[in-house]
């Protein structure tokens, strides 16, 4: 039972956490809009969540390998950070810097709204389980 | 949770668009310092970004990695009735290009905001997870 709800949340949950990175991705960007030669990246979100489902490293993460006993395995919460990307620019600078503030404070705010949209709905299967238990 | 890191992220940046503008207000003054301590005609000074990371996976912030003089040729008035004019009746003043500073304002104000904002973006963000399933 405990199981069945874990995983309807997990989607959610995952999302929230993928869009949490790719936030704090967009925001090193906008810090870094004046930094030369910093180059933009950003996070493959479809690919990064593929990856969390499947709780396996995306293509390209590399996996840790366990030689002895007390070896920790990779946590699957490692597995957005394969998919960290550099972003290719629209127009180039002269000091080497690839942000592009216009499409970084879209992205930006488009992030937030999704991540609010993440939260919202997880905020919704609670209350329904809510529902369900009460009666 | 890497949306606490933004807090630094954004604050390390804010604090280094503020030293740069602070550099600007410094450069302004002294546009007309013909003469310093040191005896010499004031030096134009920019500052150096540069990326820094900040806690952990992948969080970048800025800091200032050197604050030099700029190395433009210094201006030259002729002035023959000043103290400070050379055999030729010329003063040396500084290299302060008023123009390019008053953009580098505008631009440091600018991004200065940009963080303020995504501090904001960010603050509600947190508040609303905190909030999550009341």
């Amino acid at each position: 039972m405990l199981n069945r709800l874990d995983d309807m949340l997990n989607f959610h949950t995952q999302a929230l956490r993928i869009r949490d990175q790719r936030q704090q991705v967009l925001a090193s960007n906008i810090a870094n809009a004046d930094t030369p030669n910093y180059k933009a990246r950003d996070l493959d979100f479809k690919a990064a969540l593929q990856g969390a489902l499947k709780a396996a490293p995306v293509a390209g993460g590399a996996a840790l390998a366990t030689t002895a006993p007390g070896h920790l395995a990779a946590r699957p919460g490692q597995a957005a950070e394969a998919g960290l990307l550099y972003r290719t620019p629209a127009q180039g600078s002269v000091d080497g810097n690839t942000v592009d503030m216009d499409a970084e404070r879209a992205a930006f705010a488009d992030n937030a709204i999704h991540y609010e949209f993440n939260l919202t709905r997880i905020s919704q299967q609670l209350k329904g389980l809510l529902a369900a238990i009460q009666g | 949770m890497s949306l606490f890191n933004i807090f630094n992220v954004a604050g390390s940046a804010m604090n280094a668009q503020s030293q740069r503008l602070n550099t600007v207000a410094s450069n302004l003054a002294n546009a007309d310092s013909a003469t310093s301590a040191n005896g010499e005609a004031y030096k134009a000074k920019q500052v150096v970004f540069a990326a820094t990371p900040v806690g952990e996976n992948g969080a970048t912030g800025v800091n200032v990695a050197a604050v030099v003089e700029d190395p433009s040729p210094m201006k030259m008035v002729y002035d023959p009735k000043n103290p400070l004019a050379d055999g030729k009746g010329y003063v040396t003043m500084p290299n302060v290009n008023v123009v390019e500073e008053m953009v580098n304002m505008i631009s440091a104000s600018r991004s200065y905001q940009s963080n303020a904002e995504m501090m904001n973006t960010t603050k509600t963000l947190l508040l609303k997870t905190l909030n999550l399933g009341q």
